[in-house]
Protein backbone atom coordinates (compact mmCIF):
# COMPACT_ATOMS: atom_id res chain seq x y z
CA UNK A 1 0.00 0.00 0.00
CA UNK A 2 2.75 2.46 1.00
CA UNK A 3 4.83 1.62 -2.06
CA UNK A 4 1.77 1.99 -4.24
CA UNK A 5 1.00 5.44 -2.80
CA UNK A 6 4.65 6.40 -3.13
CA UNK A 7 4.68 5.47 -6.81
CA UNK A 8 1.47 7.39 -7.50
CA UNK A 9 2.53 10.59 -5.77
CA UNK A 10 6.12 10.40 -7.02
CA UNK A 11 4.71 10.13 -10.55
CA UNK A 12 2.40 13.11 -9.91
CA UNK A 13 5.29 15.15 -8.51
CA UNK A 14 7.52 14.42 -11.50
CA UNK A 15 4.70 14.93 -13.98
CA UNK A 16 3.74 18.28 -12.46
CA UNK A 17 7.41 19.25 -12.38
CA UNK A 18 7.69 18.59 -16.11
CA UNK A 19 4.53 20.63 -16.73
CA UNK A 20 5.95 23.56 -14.72
CA UNK A 21 8.76 24.01 -17.24
CA UNK A 22 6.91 22.94 -20.38
CA UNK A 23 3.80 25.15 -20.03
CA UNK A 24 3.88 28.54 -21.70
CA UNK A 25 1.28 30.17 -19.50
CA UNK A 26 2.58 31.36 -16.08
CA UNK A 27 -0.67 30.46 -14.27
CA UNK A 28 -0.53 26.87 -15.55
CA UNK A 29 3.07 26.61 -14.38
CA UNK A 30 2.20 28.02 -10.96
CA UNK A 31 -0.67 25.57 -10.47
CA UNK A 32 1.57 22.67 -11.50
CA UNK A 33 4.12 23.85 -8.96
CA UNK A 34 1.38 23.64 -6.31
CA UNK A 35 0.80 20.06 -7.48
CA UNK A 36 4.50 19.34 -6.95
CA UNK A 37 4.37 20.83 -3.43
CA UNK A 38 1.25 18.86 -2.57
CA UNK A 39 2.63 15.53 -3.72
CA UNK A 40 5.90 16.23 -1.91
CA UNK A 41 3.84 16.74 1.26
CA UNK A 42 2.25 13.32 0.74
CA UNK A 43 5.73 11.78 0.32
CA UNK A 44 6.83 13.38 3.62
CA UNK A 45 3.73 11.95 5.22
CA UNK A 46 4.57 8.47 3.93
CA UNK A 47 8.04 8.78 5.43
CA UNK A 48 6.56 9.61 8.84
CA UNK A 49 7.33 13.34 8.88
CA UNK A 50 3.84 14.67 9.63
CA UNK A 51 4.95 18.07 10.86
CA UNK A 52 7.08 18.73 7.79
CA UNK A 53 4.21 17.59 5.56
CA UNK A 54 1.75 19.99 7.18
CA UNK A 55 4.16 22.93 7.08
CA UNK A 56 5.01 22.10 3.47
CA UNK A 57 1.37 22.59 2.51
CA UNK A 58 0.85 25.50 4.90
CA UNK A 59 3.91 27.52 3.90
CA UNK A 60 4.74 26.56 0.31
CA UNK A 61 1.42 25.53 -1.24
CA UNK A 62 -0.62 27.88 0.96
CA UNK A 63 1.35 31.08 1.43
CA UNK A 64 4.23 31.28 -1.04
CA UNK A 65 2.33 30.02 -4.07
CA UNK A 66 -0.71 32.19 -3.31
CA UNK A 67 1.62 35.19 -3.45
CA UNK A 68 3.09 33.94 -6.75
CA UNK A 69 -0.38 33.49 -8.18
CA UNK A 70 -1.41 36.88 -6.84
CA UNK A 71 1.49 38.61 -8.57
CA UNK A 72 0.90 36.72 -11.84
CA UNK A 73 -2.77 37.66 -11.79
CA UNK A 74 -2.05 41.27 -10.80
CA UNK A 75 0.47 41.78 -13.60
CA UNK A 76 -1.84 39.87 -15.95
CA UNK A 77 1.11 37.99 -17.42
CA UNK A 78 0.14 36.44 -20.73
CA UNK A 79 1.27 33.42 -22.70
CA UNK A 80 4.99 33.32 -23.40
CA UNK A 81 5.76 33.34 -27.12
CA UNK A 82 7.59 30.18 -28.17
CA UNK A 83 11.30 30.89 -28.34
CA UNK A 84 13.04 30.41 -31.69
CA UNK A 85 15.07 27.26 -31.19
CA UNK A 86 18.31 26.85 -33.10
CA UNK A 87 18.98 23.48 -34.79
CA UNK A 88 21.52 22.12 -32.22
CA UNK A 89 18.91 22.67 -29.47
CA UNK A 90 16.23 20.80 -31.40
CA UNK A 91 18.61 17.98 -32.30
CA UNK A 92 20.50 17.45 -29.04
CA UNK A 93 18.10 18.75 -26.34
CA UNK A 94 16.30 15.57 -25.36
CA UNK A 95 19.25 13.13 -25.79
CA UNK A 96 21.48 15.38 -23.64
CA UNK A 97 18.73 15.62 -21.00
CA UNK A 98 18.51 11.82 -20.85
CA UNK A 99 22.30 11.57 -20.53
CA UNK A 100 22.32 14.15 -17.72
CA UNK A 101 19.56 12.33 -15.81
CA UNK A 102 21.42 9.03 -16.25
CA UNK A 103 24.71 10.45 -14.95
CA UNK A 104 23.05 12.14 -11.95
CA UNK A 105 21.11 9.02 -10.95
CA UNK A 106 24.24 6.90 -11.37
CA UNK A 107 26.22 9.22 -9.09
CA UNK A 108 23.45 9.29 -6.47
CA UNK A 109 23.25 5.49 -6.48
CA UNK A 110 26.99 5.37 -6.02
CA UNK A 111 27.00 7.73 -3.02
CA UNK A 112 24.17 6.20 -1.06
CA UNK A 113 24.87 2.72 0.39
CA UNK A 114 22.52 0.17 -1.15
CA UNK A 115 21.83 -1.62 2.15
CA UNK A 116 20.05 1.35 3.76
CA UNK A 117 16.81 1.32 1.83
CA UNK A 118 13.88 3.28 3.20
CA UNK A 119 11.18 1.31 4.98
CA UNK A 120 7.85 3.11 5.13
CA UNK A 121 6.55 3.46 8.65
CA UNK A 122 9.89 2.77 10.35
CA UNK A 123 10.52 6.42 11.27
CA UNK A 124 8.23 7.81 13.94
CA UNK A 125 10.02 10.93 15.21
CA UNK A 126 8.33 13.37 12.84
CA UNK A 127 5.59 14.72 15.09
CA UNK A 128 5.47 18.37 16.17
CA UNK A 129 6.80 17.51 19.65
CA UNK A 130 9.93 15.79 18.28
CA UNK A 131 10.64 18.45 15.68
CA UNK A 132 10.13 21.27 18.20
CA UNK A 133 12.33 19.55 20.76
CA UNK A 134 15.15 19.04 18.27
CA UNK A 135 14.82 22.57 16.90
CA UNK A 136 15.02 24.33 20.28
CA UNK A 137 17.70 22.18 21.94
CA UNK A 138 20.05 20.43 19.55
CA UNK A 139 19.78 22.77 16.58
CA UNK A 140 19.10 26.05 18.39
CA UNK A 141 22.07 27.94 16.93
CA UNK A 142 21.38 27.06 13.26
CA UNK A 143 17.72 27.83 13.85
CA UNK A 144 18.49 31.28 15.25
CA UNK A 145 20.98 32.00 12.46
CA UNK A 146 18.38 31.10 9.85
CA UNK A 147 15.82 33.39 11.49
CA UNK A 148 18.33 36.27 11.44
CA UNK A 149 18.96 35.54 7.75
CA UNK A 150 15.24 35.69 7.05
CA UNK A 151 15.01 38.96 8.98
CA UNK A 152 17.77 40.41 6.79
CA UNK A 153 15.89 39.27 3.68
CA UNK A 154 12.68 40.90 4.94
CA UNK A 155 14.53 44.16 5.65
CA UNK A 156 15.96 44.04 2.14
CA UNK A 157 12.51 43.51 0.67
CA UNK A 158 11.10 46.43 2.67
CA UNK A 159 13.95 48.72 1.55
CA UNK A 160 13.52 47.67 -2.09
CA UNK A 161 9.75 47.83 -2.04
CA UNK A 162 9.30 50.96 0.10
CA UNK A 163 8.73 54.34 -1.46
CA UNK A 164 11.84 56.48 -1.54
CA UNK A 165 11.87 59.20 1.07
CA UNK A 166 13.80 62.31 0.12
CA UNK B 1 -16.73 -4.13 14.25
CA UNK B 2 -14.59 -4.02 11.19
CA UNK B 3 -12.46 -0.84 11.16
CA UNK B 4 -13.16 -0.03 7.51
CA UNK B 5 -16.90 -0.63 7.79
CA UNK B 6 -17.06 1.54 10.91
CA UNK B 7 -15.10 4.32 9.22
CA UNK B 8 -17.34 4.26 6.16
CA UNK B 9 -20.43 4.36 8.39
CA UNK B 10 -19.11 7.28 10.44
CA UNK B 11 -18.10 9.17 7.32
CA UNK B 12 -21.53 8.63 5.80
CA UNK B 13 -23.27 9.92 8.94
CA UNK B 14 -21.04 12.97 9.23
CA UNK B 15 -21.29 13.77 5.51
CA UNK B 16 -25.08 13.46 5.51
CA UNK B 17 -25.39 15.60 8.65
CA UNK B 18 -22.98 18.22 7.30
CA UNK B 19 -24.64 18.53 3.90
CA UNK B 20 -28.10 18.82 5.48
CA UNK B 21 -26.75 21.44 7.86
CA UNK B 22 -25.32 23.40 4.94
CA UNK B 23 -28.67 23.42 3.15
CA UNK B 24 -30.62 24.43 6.26
CA UNK B 25 -28.01 26.91 7.44
CA UNK B 26 -28.86 28.91 4.38
CA UNK B 27 -32.57 28.75 5.27
CA UNK B 28 -31.79 29.81 8.85
CA UNK B 29 -29.66 32.68 7.59
CA UNK B 30 -32.40 33.94 5.29
CA UNK B 31 -34.97 33.65 8.08
CA UNK B 32 -32.83 35.36 10.72
CA UNK B 33 -31.79 38.20 8.43
CA UNK B 34 -35.39 38.62 7.32
CA UNK B 35 -36.53 38.95 10.94
CA UNK B 36 -33.68 41.40 11.68
CA UNK B 37 -34.98 43.49 8.78
CA UNK B 38 -38.64 42.98 9.85
CA UNK B 39 -39.54 40.77 6.88
CA UNK B 40 -40.95 37.26 6.71
CA UNK B 41 -38.19 35.54 4.72
CA UNK B 42 -38.91 32.34 2.78
CA UNK B 43 -42.51 31.37 3.49
CA UNK B 44 -44.05 29.72 0.43
CA UNK B 45 -42.40 26.31 0.05
CA UNK B 46 -43.55 24.16 2.95
CA UNK B 47 -44.56 25.43 6.41
CA UNK B 48 -42.46 28.54 7.21
CA UNK B 49 -40.48 27.90 4.03
CA UNK B 50 -38.95 24.75 5.52
CA UNK B 51 -38.74 23.03 2.13
CA UNK B 52 -37.06 26.04 0.51
CA UNK B 53 -33.54 24.46 0.66
CA UNK B 54 -34.87 21.39 -1.16
CA UNK B 55 -36.45 23.57 -3.83
CA UNK B 56 -33.20 25.50 -4.19
CA UNK B 57 -31.22 22.29 -4.61
CA UNK B 58 -33.60 21.02 -7.28
CA UNK B 59 -33.45 24.35 -9.09
CA UNK B 60 -29.65 24.43 -9.04
CA UNK B 61 -29.34 20.79 -10.14
CA UNK B 62 -31.72 21.07 -13.07
CA UNK B 63 -30.58 24.46 -14.31
CA UNK B 64 -28.60 24.56 -17.55
CA UNK B 65 -24.87 24.31 -16.86
CA UNK B 66 -23.64 27.30 -18.79
CA UNK B 67 -19.96 27.63 -19.74
CA UNK B 68 -19.24 31.09 -21.18
CA UNK B 69 -17.23 31.08 -24.40
CA UNK B 70 -14.39 33.29 -23.19
CA UNK B 71 -13.36 31.35 -20.07
CA UNK B 72 -10.31 29.20 -19.50
CA UNK B 73 -12.23 25.91 -19.45
CA UNK B 74 -9.91 23.73 -17.37
CA UNK B 75 -9.49 26.14 -14.50
CA UNK B 76 -13.09 27.31 -14.77
CA UNK B 77 -14.19 23.73 -14.08
CA UNK B 78 -11.47 23.05 -11.51
CA UNK B 79 -12.12 26.09 -9.30
CA UNK B 80 -15.56 25.19 -7.83
CA UNK B 81 -14.46 21.58 -7.38
CA UNK B 82 -11.38 22.73 -5.44
CA UNK B 83 -13.39 25.17 -3.36
CA UNK B 84 -16.04 22.71 -2.25
CA UNK B 85 -13.83 19.66 -1.72
CA UNK B 86 -11.30 21.57 0.37
CA UNK B 87 -14.10 23.15 2.38
CA UNK B 88 -15.72 19.79 3.16
CA UNK B 89 -12.46 17.98 4.05
CA UNK B 90 -11.68 19.85 7.25
CA UNK B 91 -14.66 18.46 9.18
CA UNK B 92 -12.77 15.13 9.30
CA UNK B 93 -10.59 16.17 12.25
CA UNK B 94 -13.25 17.94 14.35
CA UNK B 95 -14.15 16.00 17.52
CA UNK B 96 -17.89 16.04 18.25
CA UNK B 97 -17.70 14.07 21.47
CA UNK B 98 -15.73 11.58 23.59
CA UNK B 99 -15.25 7.86 23.03
CA UNK B 100 -18.63 6.15 23.12
CA UNK B 101 -20.02 2.64 23.06
CA UNK B 102 -22.97 1.72 20.82
CA UNK B 103 -24.06 -1.90 20.70
CA UNK B 104 -20.75 -3.19 22.07
CA UNK B 105 -18.61 -1.21 19.63
CA UNK B 106 -16.33 1.45 21.05
CA UNK B 107 -15.60 4.38 18.81
CA UNK B 108 -14.68 8.07 18.96
CA UNK B 109 -17.17 10.72 17.88
CA UNK B 110 -14.59 12.02 15.46
CA UNK B 111 -13.63 10.80 12.00
CA UNK B 112 -9.90 10.83 12.60
CA UNK B 113 -7.55 12.29 15.17
CA UNK B 114 -4.28 13.62 13.79
CA UNK B 115 -1.44 14.65 16.05
CA UNK B 116 -1.05 17.60 13.68
CA UNK B 117 -4.79 18.33 13.71
CA UNK B 118 -4.61 22.12 14.00
CA UNK B 119 -1.84 22.33 11.42
CA UNK B 120 -3.94 20.21 9.06
CA UNK B 121 -6.85 22.63 9.45
CA UNK B 122 -4.61 25.65 8.87
CA UNK B 123 -3.03 23.98 5.84
CA UNK B 124 -6.42 23.22 4.30
CA UNK B 125 -7.68 26.73 4.98
CA UNK B 126 -4.56 28.26 3.45
CA UNK B 127 -4.94 26.15 0.29
CA UNK B 128 -8.66 26.82 -0.03
CA UNK B 129 -8.00 30.32 -1.40
CA UNK B 130 -7.13 28.72 -4.75
CA UNK B 131 -10.75 27.86 -5.47
CA UNK B 132 -11.77 31.51 -5.34
CA UNK B 133 -8.57 32.88 -6.89
CA UNK B 134 -8.66 30.50 -9.87
CA UNK B 135 -12.39 30.85 -10.36
CA UNK B 136 -12.09 34.62 -10.65
CA UNK B 137 -9.10 34.45 -12.95
CA UNK B 138 -10.46 31.71 -15.23
CA UNK B 139 -13.75 33.59 -15.71
CA UNK B 140 -11.84 36.13 -17.81
CA UNK B 141 -13.99 38.94 -16.48
CA UNK B 142 -12.57 42.04 -14.82
CA UNK B 143 -15.07 42.01 -11.95
CA UNK B 144 -14.33 38.37 -11.22
CA UNK B 145 -10.59 38.98 -11.37
CA UNK B 146 -10.84 41.96 -9.00
CA UNK B 147 -12.92 39.86 -6.63
CA UNK B 148 -10.46 37.02 -6.58
CA UNK B 149 -7.47 39.34 -6.17
CA UNK B 150 -9.16 40.95 -3.19
CA UNK B 151 -9.94 37.55 -1.79
CA UNK B 152 -6.35 36.32 -2.12
CA UNK B 153 -4.93 39.43 -0.46
CA UNK B 154 -7.54 39.35 2.28
CA UNK B 155 -7.08 35.68 3.10
CA UNK B 156 -3.29 35.96 3.25
CA UNK B 157 -3.53 39.01 5.49
CA UNK B 158 -6.01 37.53 7.96
CA UNK B 159 -4.47 34.08 8.10
CA UNK B 160 -1.63 35.50 10.20
CA UNK B 161 -3.78 36.83 13.08
CA UNK B 162 -5.90 33.68 12.80
CA UNK B 163 -2.90 31.39 13.22
CA UNK B 164 -1.36 33.49 15.98
CA UNK B 165 -4.65 33.62 17.89
CA UNK B 166 -4.91 29.83 17.62
CA UNK B 167 -1.33 29.36 18.83
CA UNK B 168 -1.96 30.99 22.22
CA UNK B 169 -4.44 28.41 23.62
CA UNK B 170 -2.24 25.66 22.14
CA UNK B 171 0.55 26.84 24.46
CA UNK B 172 -1.69 26.02 27.43
CA UNK B 173 -3.00 22.76 25.98
CA UNK B 174 0.48 21.58 24.96
CA UNK B 175 -0.73 19.53 21.99
CA UNK B 176 -1.89 19.93 18.39
CA UNK B 177 -4.38 17.07 18.47
CA UNK B 178 -7.91 18.49 18.63
CA UNK B 179 -9.13 15.66 20.86
CA UNK B 180 -6.42 16.31 23.44
CA UNK B 181 -7.03 20.06 23.22
CA UNK B 182 -10.60 19.43 24.37
CA UNK B 183 -9.43 17.18 27.20
CA UNK B 184 -6.96 19.87 28.30
CA UNK B 185 -10.00 22.12 28.86
CA UNK B 186 -11.98 19.65 31.02
CA UNK B 187 -12.72 20.34 34.68
CA UNK B 188 -13.94 23.41 36.58
CA UNK B 189 -12.38 26.21 38.63
CA UNK B 190 -13.91 26.37 42.15
CA UNK B 191 -16.27 23.63 40.92
CA UNK B 192 -18.14 26.24 38.88
CA UNK B 193 -16.26 28.02 36.10
CA UNK B 194 -15.27 25.74 33.20
CA UNK B 195 -11.57 25.46 32.35
CA UNK B 196 -12.17 26.41 28.71
CA UNK B 197 -9.36 28.29 26.97
CA UNK B 198 -11.31 31.56 27.32
CA UNK B 199 -11.33 31.10 31.11
CA UNK B 200 -8.12 29.05 31.40
CA UNK B 201 -5.48 30.11 33.92
CA UNK B 202 -2.82 31.52 33.77
CA UNK B 203 -3.77 33.38 30.57
CA UNK B 204 -7.50 33.58 29.76
CA UNK B 205 -7.81 33.77 25.98
CA UNK B 206 -10.64 36.32 25.73
CA UNK B 207 -8.65 38.61 23.45
CA UNK B 208 -7.36 35.64 21.47
CA UNK B 209 -10.93 34.43 20.97
CA UNK B 210 -12.06 37.84 19.70
CA UNK B 211 -9.10 38.05 17.30
CA UNK B 212 -9.90 34.56 16.07
CA UNK B 213 -13.53 35.44 15.49
CA UNK B 214 -12.72 38.63 13.58
CA UNK B 215 -10.16 36.83 11.43
CA UNK B 216 -12.68 34.04 10.89
CA UNK B 217 -15.16 36.52 9.41
CA UNK B 218 -12.46 37.61 6.96
CA UNK B 219 -11.35 34.05 6.15
CA UNK B 220 -14.87 32.98 5.28
CA UNK B 221 -15.49 36.12 3.20
CA UNK B 222 -18.47 37.09 5.31
CA UNK B 223 -19.77 40.54 6.08
CA UNK B 224 -18.26 42.89 7.23
CA UNK B 225 -15.34 41.52 5.17
CA UNK B 226 -17.18 40.24 2.08
CA UNK B 227 -15.24 42.42 -0.35
CA UNK B 228 -14.50 39.54 -2.78
CA UNK B 229 -18.19 39.49 -3.67
CA UNK B 230 -19.20 43.07 -2.89
CA UNK B 231 -22.24 43.18 -5.16
CA UNK B 232 -22.52 46.94 -5.50
CA UNK B 233 -18.92 47.20 -6.72
CA UNK B 234 -18.16 43.89 -8.43
CA UNK B 235 -21.51 42.47 -9.65
CA UNK B 236 -21.01 39.20 -7.71
CA UNK B 237 -17.22 39.10 -7.51
CA UNK B 238 -15.42 35.87 -8.23
CA UNK B 239 -18.57 33.85 -9.06
CA UNK B 240 -20.15 36.32 -11.50
CA UNK B 241 -19.71 33.95 -14.45
CA UNK B 242 -20.82 30.80 -12.64
CA UNK B 243 -24.27 29.24 -12.75
CA UNK B 244 -26.09 26.05 -11.78
CA UNK B 245 -24.10 23.44 -9.78
CA UNK B 246 -20.80 25.29 -10.11
CA UNK B 247 -22.35 28.31 -8.44
CA UNK B 248 -23.88 26.00 -5.83
CA UNK B 249 -20.41 24.56 -5.15
CA UNK B 250 -19.04 27.99 -4.28
CA UNK B 251 -22.09 28.62 -2.14
CA UNK B 252 -21.68 25.32 -0.31
CA UNK B 253 -17.98 26.00 0.17
CA UNK B 254 -18.75 29.30 1.89
CA UNK B 255 -21.18 27.70 4.33
CA UNK B 256 -18.93 24.67 4.91
CA UNK B 257 -16.07 27.02 5.77
CA UNK B 258 -18.35 28.79 8.21
CA UNK B 259 -19.32 25.53 9.90
CA UNK B 260 -15.69 24.40 10.10
CA UNK B 261 -14.34 27.63 11.51
CA UNK B 262 -17.05 27.85 14.18
CA UNK B 263 -16.41 24.19 15.07
CA UNK B 264 -12.70 25.00 15.44
CA UNK B 265 -13.50 28.01 17.63
CA UNK B 266 -15.70 25.76 19.78
CA UNK B 267 -13.04 23.08 20.03
CA UNK B 268 -10.04 25.28 20.76
CA UNK B 269 -11.56 28.15 22.75
CA UNK B 270 -14.89 26.97 24.16
CA UNK B 271 -14.01 23.53 25.46
CA UNK B 272 -15.50 21.43 22.66
CA UNK B 273 -18.15 19.07 23.97
CA UNK B 274 -17.59 19.94 27.67
CA UNK B 275 -20.63 21.21 29.58
CA UNK B 276 -20.44 24.85 30.79
CA UNK B 277 -21.08 23.87 34.41
CA UNK B 278 -20.69 20.58 36.31
CA UNK B 279 -23.23 17.77 36.40
CA UNK B 280 -23.79 18.29 40.17
CA UNK B 281 -25.48 21.58 39.33
CA UNK B 282 -27.72 19.86 36.82
CA UNK B 283 -26.00 20.44 33.46
CA UNK B 284 -27.44 17.07 32.39
CA UNK B 285 -30.94 18.49 32.58
CA UNK B 286 -30.29 21.60 30.44
CA UNK B 287 -31.12 19.98 27.06
CA UNK B 288 -34.31 18.50 28.51
CA UNK B 289 -35.27 21.85 30.02
CA UNK B 290 -34.58 23.82 26.82
CA UNK B 291 -36.37 21.36 24.55
CA UNK B 292 -39.22 20.92 27.03
CA UNK B 293 -39.70 24.69 27.25
CA UNK B 294 -39.73 24.96 23.45
CA UNK B 295 -42.25 22.10 23.28
CA UNK B 296 -44.49 23.67 25.94
CA UNK B 297 -44.36 27.04 24.17
CA UNK B 298 -45.30 25.46 20.84
CA UNK B 299 -48.18 23.57 22.49
CA UNK B 300 -49.46 26.74 24.19
CA UNK B 301 -49.44 28.69 20.94
CA UNK B 302 -51.00 25.71 19.19
CA UNK B 303 -54.00 25.85 21.53
CA UNK B 304 -54.17 29.67 21.40
CA UNK B 305 -53.48 30.11 17.68
CA UNK B 306 -52.77 33.51 16.12
CA UNK B 307 -53.48 32.10 12.64
CA UNK B 308 -55.89 29.29 11.80
CA UNK B 309 -53.25 26.92 10.50
CA UNK B 310 -51.17 27.16 13.69
CA UNK B 311 -53.85 24.95 15.30
CA UNK B 312 -52.68 22.08 13.08
CA UNK B 313 -48.90 22.64 12.84
CA UNK B 314 -47.76 23.86 16.25
CA UNK B 315 -49.06 20.96 18.40
CA UNK B 316 -47.10 18.54 16.16
CA UNK B 317 -43.94 20.62 16.61
CA UNK B 318 -44.57 20.78 20.35
CA UNK B 319 -44.96 17.00 20.67
CA UNK B 320 -41.76 16.43 18.64
CA UNK B 321 -39.84 18.74 20.98
CA UNK B 322 -41.28 17.07 24.08
CA UNK B 323 -40.31 13.62 22.78
CA UNK B 324 -36.78 14.88 22.09
CA UNK B 325 -36.67 16.32 25.61
CA UNK B 326 -37.62 12.88 26.92
CA UNK B 327 -34.93 11.17 24.84
CA UNK B 328 -32.26 13.28 26.56
CA UNK B 329 -33.33 11.73 29.90
CA UNK B 330 -32.62 8.13 28.81
CA UNK B 331 -29.37 6.99 30.47
CA UNK B 332 -28.55 4.70 27.52
CA UNK B 333 -28.14 7.57 25.04
CA UNK B 334 -27.12 10.33 27.47
CA UNK B 335 -23.44 9.38 27.23
CA UNK B 336 -23.24 10.45 23.60
CA UNK B 337 -26.22 12.79 23.18
CA UNK B 338 -25.12 15.22 25.91
CA UNK B 339 -21.63 15.91 24.50
CA UNK B 340 -23.14 16.24 21.05
CA UNK B 341 -25.74 18.67 22.41
CA UNK B 342 -23.12 20.93 24.01
CA UNK B 343 -20.90 20.84 20.92
CA UNK B 344 -23.80 21.68 18.62
CA UNK B 345 -25.12 24.34 21.00
CA UNK B 346 -21.79 26.19 21.08
CA UNK B 347 -21.21 25.85 17.33
CA UNK B 348 -24.78 26.90 16.66
CA UNK B 349 -24.45 29.96 18.88
CA UNK B 350 -21.34 31.03 16.97
CA UNK B 351 -23.06 30.42 13.63
CA UNK B 352 -25.94 32.59 14.81
CA UNK B 353 -23.39 35.28 15.67
CA UNK B 354 -22.06 35.08 12.09
CA UNK B 355 -25.57 35.61 10.72
CA UNK B 356 -26.37 38.32 13.26
CA UNK B 357 -23.24 40.25 12.30
CA UNK B 358 -24.17 39.95 8.63
CA UNK B 359 -27.57 41.44 9.38
CA UNK B 360 -26.11 44.27 11.46
CA UNK B 361 -22.77 45.59 10.22
CA UNK B 362 -21.97 47.47 7.01
CA UNK B 363 -19.07 46.45 4.77
CA UNK B 364 -15.52 47.70 5.31
CA UNK B 365 -13.76 49.74 2.66
CA UNK B 366 -10.81 47.88 1.14
CA UNK B 367 -8.08 50.12 2.58
CA UNK B 368 -9.78 49.99 5.98
CA UNK B 369 -9.78 46.20 5.78
CA UNK B 370 -6.05 46.04 5.06
CA UNK B 371 -5.13 48.69 7.63
CA UNK B 372 -7.23 46.98 10.29
CA UNK B 373 -5.72 43.58 9.55
CA UNK B 374 -2.07 44.57 9.46
CA UNK B 375 -1.87 47.54 11.81
CA UNK B 376 -4.28 46.48 14.52
CA UNK B 377 -5.24 42.80 14.48
CA UNK B 378 -1.78 41.40 13.71
CA UNK B 379 0.12 43.35 16.44
CA UNK B 380 -2.57 42.55 19.00
CA UNK B 381 -2.36 38.86 18.10
CA UNK B 382 1.45 38.93 18.47
CA UNK B 383 1.23 40.67 21.86
CA UNK B 384 -1.44 38.20 22.98
CA UNK B 385 0.78 35.28 21.98
CA UNK B 386 3.84 36.71 23.77
CA UNK B 387 1.87 37.52 26.91
CA UNK B 388 0.41 34.01 26.96
CA UNK B 389 3.84 32.47 26.43
CA UNK B 390 5.28 34.54 29.29
CA UNK B 391 2.43 33.67 31.66
CA UNK B 392 2.59 29.98 30.78
CA UNK B 393 6.36 29.96 31.29
CA UNK B 394 6.03 31.71 34.68
CA UNK B 395 2.98 29.98 36.16
CA UNK B 396 2.09 27.14 33.77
Amino acid sequence: MDTFLFLIFAAIAVGCGVIVVSQRHPIHSAISLIGVMGSLAVLYLLLGAEFIAATQVLVYAGAVMVLFLFVIMLLNAGVEPPGGKSWPVRLLGIPLLVVLLGVVSFLIRGWIPVKETVVFGSFTGGGPRDVGGALFTEYLLPFEIVSVLILVAILGAVVLGGKEID
Amino acid sequence: MNFYLLTVLKTAVVAAALLTTLAYLQWIERKVIAHIQIRMGPYRVGPHGLLQPLADVIKLLTKEDLIPAHVNKFFYMLAPFLAVSLALISIAVIPFGPEIEIGGTRTWMQLTDLNIGILFLLAISSVSVYGIALGGWASNNKYSLLGSLRSAAQMISYELPLGLALAAPLLMAGTLSLREIVYAQSGYWFGMIPKWAVFQMPAPQVIGFLIFLIAAFAETNRLPFDLPEAENELVAGFHTEYSSMKFASFFMAEYANMVTITAVATTVFLGGWMAPFPAEYGSRLVPTAVLGLAGALALYHGFHPLRPRDRRTLPVVGVVFLVLAGVFLLPAVQSWLLPLFWFLAKTGALLFLFIWVRGTLPRFRYDQLMRFGWKFLFPVAVVNLFATALLVALFG
